[in-house]
């Protein structure tokens, strides 16, 4: 019953979501109040009608009511209870519901918190999210439906994939989807604006909390995909330009961009077909990753389930999606009339190199993930690009990217001064390579470039101290002034700072653990003890215990360093009796300064077991240096400055315009 | 969602690694290069399935036996097509892919380089006054300087 509702809620928030992508649209036209005002409304019942869809799905799953296919096949009586919740979008059918439901949640909160935009430009943007709106709806209903009933109803489900019961997966998808979903918003907005004719500073300055937001959530999404990789599969892997990764990659690197973009809009009004064009690609490129996800199209570590229906379906939203907001850009782009001026050497230009650099980044992956799939329809032969060409053809750019943020970052508007700067910058610059010789005395037998990729992360982080000394007059000013200047900072600066400084924490990071990773595989014998990296790791054999739904072998293991104890770590190899199939928990000795990884494998000929073990350095850096850029983009979030909405406040300025 | 991944852990087993830790780095290396034919997008190094052990052994024995890097490679290739190499050759067909990269770079960067500098420099000292606008400023009571 609940879940007929469920359906019947589904049907509605269709029908509203065809009123509000097209009532609004004649109401802007016209100028006619009450038809865009409609727009509000109809976002908030579609945000509740998808919300009670979504409730009922739940209701099922948790209730275990195997009537529903998808809870059969995805669910089962024993599964504790977080996973039978994370089951809810550990499949298609749900995931698609959770797709729709964040879509909508988006236009509820433009609805909600966007009382500043003009009524046109709200009621347009709304009228574009609820087009996404009713193409996904239909995709649901008519291809994927989670209501789908089951004759006769089974006794009890199939279970959820084990690698799925896991608490960084089951966030995984949520984050992902706030994060490139969202970014249906700007692409919302740059439509809605190439609609009306004009891109202006405001329209910059609305644009940007929903790009933020995205971006931080989709920062986060990657992060834990990655994380859950590390210490779930076995070898400490964090990132394989699996098509799939990529798929969320590509929209963070162009959002990334467009967060820079908008920026230059907001201030100087210049850079706004830039921006506008990477607003639209910034969403198709998630478009594109949903196809690439769901249509079975390219073989992937992981895929949804593959139907060609499902696939052709999303390849026309998509073709529509893009084809016409590229259109539209087409027609109006050349109306937008750049108004701002600058110099070559300026934050404009630079924040220009940051756009290029940015997008030739995703549309290098673009090409190493859709390239293959065109040379095989060309000439037949199948390939893949794995990890060589990435690390080729797209880690020279983040280098470049990296040496220039610091840069940018100190440049003026309009007009820069670049032997000026890279005066204030050269402290950092020295600073960077001390840390980085440092790291070669201490860390000897790497490879060459290791030092160098440390001082490079660290001339990021030490770039934004700079900057931040020099607008607190860090030395210039009397002390009072400085801290004066510190406390009245907006949090967009400090937004920045932390941003760029996660930027160089996750470089630091993957050098690290790139650079001085210590392997030792070997079947060792209980009681043997295995060095590795100045640490001694014996093996004290294998227990047998039982979890909620698998079995245990325990392998135990003491790690010693000069004798003295310093973890005793586990790694379980479960077998899920269920769905009879295994994973292997890796014991992880988790620190700042390195990971200590070892992982059980099969039982030798000799009685022995397989023991793989790992020390990797400097590897929690990765995700810490994401998590605090994602700090950093929810705190630029809540600069009140984008609460207001109106452009100035009686505030003196505090950033100095040099 | 379907995450059809062989059971990852036990990739290369501790009966395979060559007793002389050179050749093994270099197996590792060559391994980490050659596709799992019979998975989704792993490397035989990090792949479990029987396929994937053969080829490791493979690669070892020829090796031990004394091949290069390329002749190891050349041997795979020959046998089981472009698939079975992770890092795809440099021909015709992927020169698009491996050269796309610098191509977009160089090309944006021109289209970046002609907006940056198409602006003209705001200049530092506004042009001086013309007499017209000399006797404006007289009028309404303002001597301007000769200079300015």
């Amino acid at each position: 019953m609940i879940a007929e509702l469920g359906h019947f809620a589904l049907i509605l928030a269709f029908a509203v979501a065809l009123a509000q992508s097209t009532i609004p649209l004649w109401g802007a036209h016209k100028g006619y109040a009450e038809p865009m005002r409609f727009a509000e409304t109809a976002a908030l019942m579609s945000f509740l009608l998808i919300g009670f869809s979504f409730a009922a799905l739940t209701y099922a799953f948790v209730h275990s009511d195997f009537s529903l296919r998808v809870v059969y096949a995805n669910s089962h009586s024993d599964k504790p209870y977080l996973f039978k919740i994370a089951g809810v979008w550990g499949n298609h059918e749900g995931s698609m519901l959770l797709w729709v439901l964040i879509l909508a949640l988006y236009g509820a909160m433009v609805a909600a918190f966007g009382r500043n935009i003009p009524p046109a430009l709200r009621a347009r943007t709304l009228a574009v999210q609820a087009m996404i709106a009713v193409a996904f709806l239909a995709f649901i209903l008519f291809t994927s439906n989670p209501f789908d009933r089951m004759d006769p109803v089974p006794v009890d489900g199939t279970g959820l994939n084990p690698l799925l019961q896991d608490w960084a997966l089951a966030a995984h998808p949520p984050f992902l989807y706030l994060g490139y979903v969202g970014l249906s918003m700007p692409f919302s907005f740059a439509v809605a604006a190439l609609i009306e004719g004009r891109v202006d500073a405001a329209w910059a300055r609305w644009v940007r909390p929903w790009t933020l937001l995205a971006w931080s959530a989709l920062t986060v999404g990657i992060a834990l995909g990655s994380y859950w990789a590390y210490y779930e599969l076995g070898w400490g892997g964090w990132w394989f330009w699996d098509p799939v990764e990529n798929a969320s990659f590509m929209p963070w690197l162009v959002a990334a961009a467009l967060l820079h973009s908008a920026v230059v809009v907001e201030k100087r009004s210049t850079l706004k077909s830039w921006t506008i064009l990477l607003a639209i690609i910034a969403f198709s490129l998630s478009l594109l990753g949903t196809f690439i996800v769901r249509s079975g199209l390219l073989t992937s570590v992981h895929a949804f389930a593959s139907d060609p229906t499902r696939g052709v379906f999303i390849l026309g939203i998509l073709v529509i999606a893009t084809g016409g907001a590229l259109a539209l850009y087409a027609w109006r782009a050349p109306q937008m009339e750049p108004e701002g001026v600058f110099a070559p050497v300026s934050r404009e230009s630079g924040l220009i190199l940051n756009n290029l650099l940015l997008s030739v980044s995703a549309a290098v992956v673009f090409l190493g993930t859709l390239g293959p799939l065109l040379i095989e329809a060309v000439t037949g032969d199948q390939m893949s690009f794995g990890a060589d060409f990435f690390d080729l053809a797209f880690s020279p750019l983040m280098v470049v990217l990296l040496i220039a943020m610091p840069i940018g970052a100190a440049l003026p508007w309009k007009r820069g001064d670049l032997p000026r700067v890279m005066k204030k910058l050269w402290t950092a610059a020295a600073l960077s390579f001390l840390v980085g010789s440092i790291f070669a005395m201490w860390r000897s037998g790497g490879p060459l470039l290791a030092p160098l990729g440390i001082a490079l992360a660290f001339w990021a982080i030490f770039g934004v101290i700079v900057d931040l000394s020099e607008r607190v007059k860090l030395g210039r000013a009397p002390a009072g002034e400085t801290v004066r200047r510190l406390v009245n900072l907006p949090r967009s600066a400090w937004g920045q700072a932390l941003a760029h400084m996660g930027m160089g924490i996750t470089a630091f990071g993957i050098v690290g653990i790139t650079a001085w990773e210590s392997e030792d595989i070997r079947a060792a014998k209980v009681g043997e003890m295995i060095p590795l990296a100045g640490y001694e790791i014996r093996f004290d054999g294998v227990e047998r215990s039982k979890g909620p739904n698998y079995t245990i072998d325990g392998g135990m293991f003491t790690v010693f360093r000069d004798g003295k104890e310093v973890a005793s770590l586990v790694s379980e190899k479960r077998f899920y009796t269920v769905q009879r199939t295994q994973t292997t928990e890796a014991g992880i000795r988790a620190s700042l300064i390195e990971d200590i990884y070892i992982v059980l494998g099969d039982k030798q000929d000799n009685g022995g077991w397989a023991v793989r073990s790992y020390v990797k350095p400097f590897a929690n850096w990765i995700w810490l240096g994401a998590l605090i850029m994602t700090l950093g983009g929810l705190l630029s979030l809540t600069d009140r400055r984008h609460r207001v909405g109106a452009p100035n406040r009686a505030k003196p300025a505090m950033v100095p315009a040099e | 969602m379907m995450l059809m991944m062989a059971s990852p852990v036990d990739a290369v087993e501790p009966s395979e690694i060559l007793s002389d830790p050179a050749l093994e780095a270099r197996a590792r290396d060559l391994s980490k290069g050659l596709r799992c034919l019979v998975c989704r997008n792993q490397s035989i190094d990090d792949s479990d399935a029987e396929l994937a052990k053969d080829l490791r052994v493979l690669v070892r024995e020829r090796l031990v036996a004394g091949d290069t890097d390329d002749e190891i490679l050349d041997y795979v290739q020959s046998r089981f097509g472009d698939y079975v190499l992770l890092k795809p050759p440099l021909n015709p067909a992927t020169a698009l892919l491996w050269f796309g990269g610098p191509i977009l770079l160089i090309g944006g960067g021109i289209v970046a380089w002609r907006q940056i500098t198409r602006r003209p420099v705001p200049a530092t000292t506004p042009p001086p006054l013309t007499e017209a606008e000399r006797a404006r400023l007289r009028e309404m009571g303002i001597e301007a300087d000769r200079e300015t």
